[in-house]
């Protein structure tokens, strides 16, 4: 059977990519934030996953607004990274779990989240961002992956409280399925920031801590905020956490917290990595 | 025929991108999301105000966009990451965005930016827990 080793949390935001392609891991601006990176790498190599499923947002690579689904699923075997317009070099592409994703698409309509599937599907920085943080840069991938896109972008935007219900339904999904598979989930995105308006440029380190601590132990506490709430305290690019609600809500209430890592301001924002684990 | 009012309106400074807004500025984020594509960028190049033409981008938002003000174009509603497309390859990046926002320099926003971090060190340290902390 498929078994959820664990999850881990990590920014996505451009400059990372930015930073990693100019090799400025070790400049004092950006040492701190790739150090925190570490033990979540060790980590990760020693969770060996046969499949990440990597929980973003899409910024206007694969999605346009003429069609926005709340949650979309990868179903395919690869998955191309593209020139989003801004100067970030494609990566190579992703190879896909076909069959997991269309297990996983069964089993979430079954349990009543009637998820978009996606059989071609560009993976932008989002996506890419963390993988490249956590593996660095490759040509070939050493683990197959499955985008979950969730919509952060144009409201209505789903809330915290479904995004922890669609974790556990993920949970139920990838458990049920028959072939011994290892899989870790990342929860990227976030964490306080707002990058328009005469607001731009806010950061709320209390409240980030209090996310992290709280994601950790207690992520019910979370879907007590409305998307306003969130928004009015974190910014509105700071509701991209709600997705780290989706990687919590997929492993077990107590799974284990193996390291946990803030910091900011990185570009706009504060960044957290938490790597959980499940007990087994 | 009434726009839906929400509780995030009076968020001070802030512009909640929502169907209203996505609604109403269709057209130019249409236009910017060909800025994927090189050929989409070249063409927009050589001449700016056919291509607003042939995606129907018209009047205040077709101005903005010949005229290369990111600032106004995320006030009449473009999205923040559709306007990156055309602003980050021109040399605006959505920190010297923000910091026009407040009328202020890049240096400065950045500065607002560190200054919101200022005691992370001790408040990690009294959390507890923290790697590096």
């Amino acid at each position: 059977m498929a078994k959820i080793i664990g999850g881990l949390t990590s920014s996505h935001i451009p400059a990372v990519g930015n930073a990693i392609e100019n090799n400025l891991q070790q400049e004092p601006y950006w040492k701190r934030f790739f150090d925190g990176y570490e033990p979540a790498k060790e980590w990760l190599k020693k969770a060996a996953p046969d499949v990440v499923i990597v929980v973003y947002n899409d910024h206007g690579l694969n999605f346009f607004l003429d069609k926005v689904p709340t949650f979309a699923l990868g179903c395919a075997d690869i998955y191309e990274n593209a020139d989003e317009g801004w100067g970030l070099k494609p990566q190579a592409p992703f190879p896909g779990d076909a069959e997991l994703s269309w297990h996983i698409a069964e089993s979430l309509v079954e349990q009543e989240f009637d998820i978009c599937t996606c059989q071609e599907m560009l993976v932008d920085h989002g996506f890419v961002n963390p993988l490249r943080a956590l593996y660095g840069t490759l040509k070939e991938w050493p683990v197959k992956t499955i985008p979950l896109a969730v919509n952060v972008v144009q409201h209505p935007v789903p809330t915290a409280a479904r995004c922890l219900k669609l974790g556990r339904a993920l949970g139920k999904a990838i458990e049920s399925y028959p072939e011994d598979t290892r899989v870790v989930i990342f929860g990227t995105g976030g964490m306080s920031h707002q990058l328009q308006g005469e607001r731009a440029g806010l950061i709320d380190v209390d409240f980030d801590i209090e996310c992290m601590d709280k994601i950790a132990t207690e992520p019910e506490w979370f879907t007590q905020f409305s998307n306003s709430e969130i928004m009015r305290r974190t910014g509105t690019e700071g509701i991209e956490t709600i997705m780290w609600l989706v990687m919590r809500g997929a492993l077990q209430d107590d799974a284990k917290l193996i390291h946990k890592h803030y910091h900011a301001p990185i570009s706009n924002t504060g960044a957290g990595v938490m790597v959980l684990e499940n007990q087994y | 025929m009434v726009w839906t009012k929400h509780d995030y309106e009076d968020i001070p400074g802030t512009y909640v991108f929502d169907g209203k807004t996505a609604h109403e500025s269709y057209n130019i984020n249409k236009m910017l999301f060909t800025f994927n594509k090189e050929e989409c960028r070249d063409e927009f190049e050589a001449d700016p105000v056919a291509y607003c033409d042939k995606y129907g981008v018209t009047g205040d938002f077709k101005e903005c966009v010949v005229q290369k003000d990111f600032l106004r174009m995320l006030r009449l509603g473009c999205n923040i990451y559709y306007m990156a497309k055309m602003a980050i390859p021109r040399g605006t990046s959505v920190q010297d965005a923000g910091a026009a926002f407040q009328g202020i320099t890049t240096k400065e926003f950045q500065a607002k930016l560190q200054e919101r971090a200022d005691g992370l060190i001790e408040k990690l340290e009294s959390a507890g827990g923290y790697w590096n902390g």
